[in-house]
């Protein structure tokens, strides 16, 4: 009891996220991409299908890893206010992950862009889904963003000519800030925001329980 | 004249390298040296490079490439002919054999371009367009090629479900190729009548789509010459004779072309690389062409006499160019697929001939009995072209 008194007091206010209504994205290989917000029970999987990328210097996927498998954790324990995480899965399998929280109704703080399935540009269609998230069901205005990759800067602050705001801190550290309004989320829609509702039910159900990648790109002769 | 064969090749992953660029021409030459079986005796040293200078703040390439393999005092010169430089430098190798100056050449192409973003890259390669005339008004490469292709569809009925076959046909053979940059396969189902076509595979430069152009890639490749009549001292590989070498020149400046979709330094290329093979077009085998952007594998296929003009695309429907098809035509994936590191690409070409005709290519992807092989390396918009045959001994 004594500890279930002081959980409650580290947890903040709980409060239940908006949906996000799954989508599917027929990507280049014409497999479906299954993008549905992360269930509880999810984290344990999500976890693992990180953890091994956080030792990958390669395209700095170690600094994304490492610091998204700490606010999944922080998600999952009930560290976070707010949190939301999107996952994309192809034939069930675990292909990339995107995760976030609202800063307040207006405000919308983007954390991370995770790609493990690479060359379908499923890491495009989910940074998509995350700010879609973002406007169109959180109905916020504006969602802070910073890069700590190199492709992450050129998908993002080049391929949305994001908002530079140097003076804004991001939750992440000091890296430079850019914000995605809601006038270039509605130029920038057309043309990269994707994908099918409702799910079709064959196909929905294949992302119902993931599926951790057996391999890695990004770690040659790695296997699960 | 004295008849020139290859005897080693080498090739890194195309695709993003996190070594400097000596670093990834040294993996190539080593693969080469290692798979002619020799350690030193090399004469003459060619490397092929566009953008050491302009992207990664290097010059002095080839003397530094020479130092860092330890082969001084070989000679060693760079050349730089824009995209075609690898074939370019293939072609100083057999002069330099040919003319007797040299026994022994390494030709080494690469280039690291992955340093900069997709932009500075496209930037880069448009420095070679007309200052003035060209560049100034913003026509870079893909814009060469998206006007190119709209004048094609236009005359010739090509459609987009033409270059959609051959991304996916590129997409295949790349995903059997482990040089190449790309590995994911492609269907006609993502990236042609997919419901989500227009994001999946966006247009670039209308009417030419996402999945029509190559990537912007890191690699080299290398390979080793000999003269014929000194082969003997390499006894891993029969040799792969050159046959013919062919190139030509265009106008500068596109716009001054009588029909800009006359690819006349092409054409030209080809009938000298097939005269001085004493060979035509029905005789080759298989050929790697330079698809920066895929209708350029179309026109070109019809510039080197595989098809009659305006008829690829029939050919295209009836898988003529698939790996079990009557011409294969990049098997490699292509610069589509496997990449186009720039100043590798000739070379890469050429190391993808020599693999096929010593029959080495990986299963899927292995063209049945090939004699003659043809690659065509294409400088500038179609103005500097290359075209280098190799036949089985």
């Amino acid at each position: 009891m004594i500890l279930d008194e002081l959980e409650k007091r580290l947890r903040p206010p709980e409060r239940p996220m908006p949906p996000y209504p799954p989508k599917y994205i027929v990507v280049a290989s014409g497999q479906p991409l299954v993008i549905r917000q992360a269930r509880h029970d999810d984290f344990p999987a999500l976890l693992e299908a990180v953890e091994p990328l956080a030792r990958v210097r390669k395209d700095f996927y170690d600094i994304v890893a490492s610091r998204m498998y700490a606010e999944l954790l922080g998600q999952y324990i009930h560290r976070v206010v707010d949190p939301y995480c999107l996952v994309g899965t192809i034939d069930g399998v675990i292909a990339s992950i995107v995760n976030g929280r609202m800063i307040d109704e207006k405000r919308g703080m983007s954390y991370h862009t995770l790609t493990i399935h690479r060359g379908l540009r499923c890491g495009a269609h989910m940074f998509a889904a995350k700010m879609e998230y973002h406007m169109e069901y959180l109905g916020q205005d504006e969602v802070f963003i910073v890069a700590e990759s190199f492709i992450g800067f050129k998908r993002w602050m080049i391929e949305y000519q994001l908002e530079s705001r140097p003076e804004l801190q991001h939750e992440l550290g000091g890296a430079p800030s850019y914000v995605l309004t809601r006038a270039l989320y509605d130029m920038y829609k057309p043309r990269l925001v994707a994908g099918t509702r409702p799910v079709p039910p064959e196909i929905l159900a294949t992302a119902d329980e993931l599926i951790l990648p057996d391999e890695y790109p990004q770690i040659p002769g790695y296997k699960r | 004249m004295r008849q020139v064969g290859i005897v080693g090749i080498g090739h890194t992953k195309f695709g993003r390298m996190d070594f400097d660029l000596v670093d990834i021409m040294s993996w190539a030459a080593l693969e080469a040296m290692k798979d002619a079986g020799i350690t030193d005796g090399i004469d003459q040293v060619f490397v092929a490079n566009m953008g050491g200078s302009a992207i990664n703040h290097q010059t002095g390439i080839a003397s530094s490439l020479v130092s860092r393999i330890f082969l001084e005092p070989a000679m060693a010169e760079l050349i730089e002919n824009g995209p075609a430089s690898g074939s370019s430098a293939v072609k100083c190798g057999y002069m330099a054999i040919a003319s007797g100056m040299a026994d022994v050449v390494l030709v080494v192409g690469g280039e690291r371009m992955r340093e900069v973003t997709g932009w500075k890259a496209t930037d880069f390669v448009a420095t070679l367009s007309h200052p003035d005339a060209e560049y100034a008004y913003g026509l870079t490469l893909p814009a060469f090629a998206g006007i190119f292709a709209r004048a094609y569809v236009e005359r010739y009925g090509l459609t987009e479900k033409h270059l959609a076959t051959l991304a996916v046909k590129a997409h295949r053979n790349a995903s059997l190729n482990p040089f190449a940059h790309i590995e994911e396969s492609a269907t006609l189902s993502g990236i042609w009548d997919g419901p989500h076509r227009d994001v999946v595979n966006p247009i670039m430069a209308d009417p030419l789509r996402l999945y029509d152009f190559c990537p912007v890639s890191d690699g080299a490749a290398a390979v080793v010459l000999c003269g014929l009549d000194v082969a003997s001292r390499f006894t891993k590989h029969v040799p792969v004779r050159i046959a013919g070498i062919g190139q030509a020149t265009d106008t500068h400046c596109v716009h001054n072309r009588a029909d800009m979709l006359d690819l006349k330094a092409v054409r030209m290329a080809a009938e000298r690389a097939y005269a001085m093979a004493g060979i035509g077009p029905k005789e080759i085998s298989l050929a790697e062409l330079h698809d920066a952007f895929l209708i350029l594998e179309v026109a070109e296929s019809e510039e080197v006499g595989f098809f009659e003009r305006g008829q690829a695309k029939a050919a295209i429907e009836r898988g003529e160019t698939e790996v079990t098809g009557r011409i294969p035509i990049n098997t490699s994936g292509g610069l589509k697929a496997k990449g186009h590191p720039v100043g590798a690409t000739g070379v890469s070409q050429i190391h993808e001939l020599v693999k096929q005709l010593r029959g080495q290519a990986e299963a899927g992807r292995q063209v049945a009995e090939p004699k003659f092989g043809l690659a065509v390396n294409f400088g500038g918009f179609g103005n500097n072209v290359v075209a280098t045959i190799l036949a089985k001994e």
